[in-house]
């Protein structure tokens, strides 16, 4: 099975440089990500004359999630990724792991709620109380959503279509950011949480979804994606098993610490 | 042991026991699953990241293996540290039931993943049988003797 042979055709894929038409992607990632930045320092510098200040921690946790993802798409990486697998999954550790994560603690949701006036905040409270969002952050959902996902990227000939369209690309690229976070936040709550879930279903989900992560990795070790080399693949799946387990032990240490704080001796008891 | 208080608190003694039992065992399996990864995947290189002969059955067995592991590490030291602010800490037994974790994974590991699943072996290219053997007999020899500290353990509490 390693020493398969690979179809040459598919290989010029994998090799194949964005033209300069599509340009337009690194660009219009560069304006959304710098523009949230600015929103997110603005928006927080405009509600402390209200409340109480902003903490540092939580601009610094926003600024290097969104560096994290930046790095990823732009830059040197991102354009070594069109041409090696090993450094497009470096690239996916970092927006679709470690990303998320620190997104996560800069609690934009919480941030946008203090910034909206009362009519839009009762709004959005209400959006997100609704049945919609309760099915789709459930949990068992999100998790379906990210590494669901990632085994159609890898196991079907979307990793090819991805470096042939421009469009496919972003869309590959927004979902593995987007899907990252809504599972992180329906893992931790350290962001506003609407629909709580048990800690043993969340722990369950977990696993099973890390383990989603291992097996895919490991199969891709086995097989890479179609057009890419074995020398190459196998790097690849390398750095996304014991990637993927630094940044799961800081999820799982984080999740667990949220417990014990939860389970302290004298804390009323409450639903989660 | 609890005190008045902690009862009070909805934690019964005997809860709290179990607790002491439950995270030895979920950090002995971590720590265990850490070890064989660091010493035979790591520094002796012994065991493959991946073989040939796999299974897709075994790849999954193990990525749910490990996964619950990496938690179980975590989570077992968690436990401990609630414990530890409960004061409800009882450490001979605590120790015992990371033998008892240890040991039971290290079974696991040899007789379920390496020989009914096939996820790899303990080394290639050597007579396998010694290898087998004492990885399994080590494996029992941890189980065993936290079996026992637990006994003896739980022997003094009562005496």
């Amino acid at each position: 099975m390693r020493n398969r042979p690979r179809k040459s055709g598919l290989h010029k894929a994998m090799l194949h440089h964005l033209s300069p038409a599509a340009l337009w992607f690194p660009l219009a990632a560069v304006v959304v990500l710098a523009g949230s930045l600015l929103l997110y320092a603005a928006l927080a510098a405009w509600t402390n004359r209200r409340y109480k200040q902003w903490p540092l921690r939580r601009y610094l946790f926003w600024f290097s999630g969104v560096a994290a993802a930046g790095i990823s798409l732009v830059g040197p990486l991102a354009d070594a990724a069109h041409r090696s697998f090993s450094a497009h999954m470096a690239g996916h550790l970092l927006l679709g792991m470690l990303a998320p994560l620190l997104l996560l603690y800069g609690k934009p949701l919480t941030l946008l709620m203090r910034s909206l006036p009362t009519k839009p905040a009762r709004h959005l409270s209400r959006l997100l109380n609704s049945r919609y969002i309760s099915i789709v952050s459930h949990p068992v959902m999100t998790a379906l959503l990210n590494f669901g996902g990632l085994f159609i990227l890898y196991r079907t000939d979307l990793f090819v279509w991805m470096h042939q369209s421009v469009w496919v690309y972003a869309l590959v690229h927004i979902h593995v950011l987007l899907a990252g976070y809504v599972f992180t936040w329906s893992i931790l709550y350290a962001d506003l949480t609407v629909h709580r879930h048990s800690f043993r279903l969340r722990a369950v989900v977990l696993i099973v979804a890390l383990a989603a992560h291992k097996v895919l990795a490991k199969t891709l070790y086995a097989a890479p994606p179609t057009g890419v080399a074995t020398r190459d693949g196998e790097m690849g799946a390398l750095i996304m098993y014991y990637g993927g387990d630094g940044i799961d032990l800081v999820l799982i240490f984080l999740f667990c610490y949220s417990w014990y704080k939860a389970a302290a001796p004298g804390q009323i008891a409450r639903a989660v | 042991m609890a005190s008045n208080e902690q009862v009070a608190a909805g934690e019964s003694a005997h809860a709290l026991n179990k607790r002491n039992l439950w995270s030895g065992i979920l950090f002995g399996i971590g720590s265990m699953a850490f070890i064989d990864e660091v010493i035979f995947h790591q520094l002796l290189q012994w065991h493959h990241f991946y073989d040939l002969a796999t299974p897709q059955i075994g790849i999954l067995a193990d990525g749910l293996l490990n996964s619950f592991a990496w938690f179980a590490a975590v989570g077992g030291l968690f436990l401990f540290a609630d414990l530890k602010r409960r004061q409800a800490v009882r450490m001979k037994y605590w120790i015992a039931s990371i033998l008892i974790g240890s040991g039971a994974f290290q079974l696991f590991d040899g007789i379920i993943d390496h020989k009914v699943l096939k996820v790899h072996q303990v080394r290639y290219h050597v007579e396998l049988w010694p290898y087998d053997l004492s990885w399994n007999l080590f494996g029992a020899a941890l189980l065993i003797a936290g079996i026992a500290l637990a006994k003896s353990a739980k022997k003094e509490r009562l005496a």
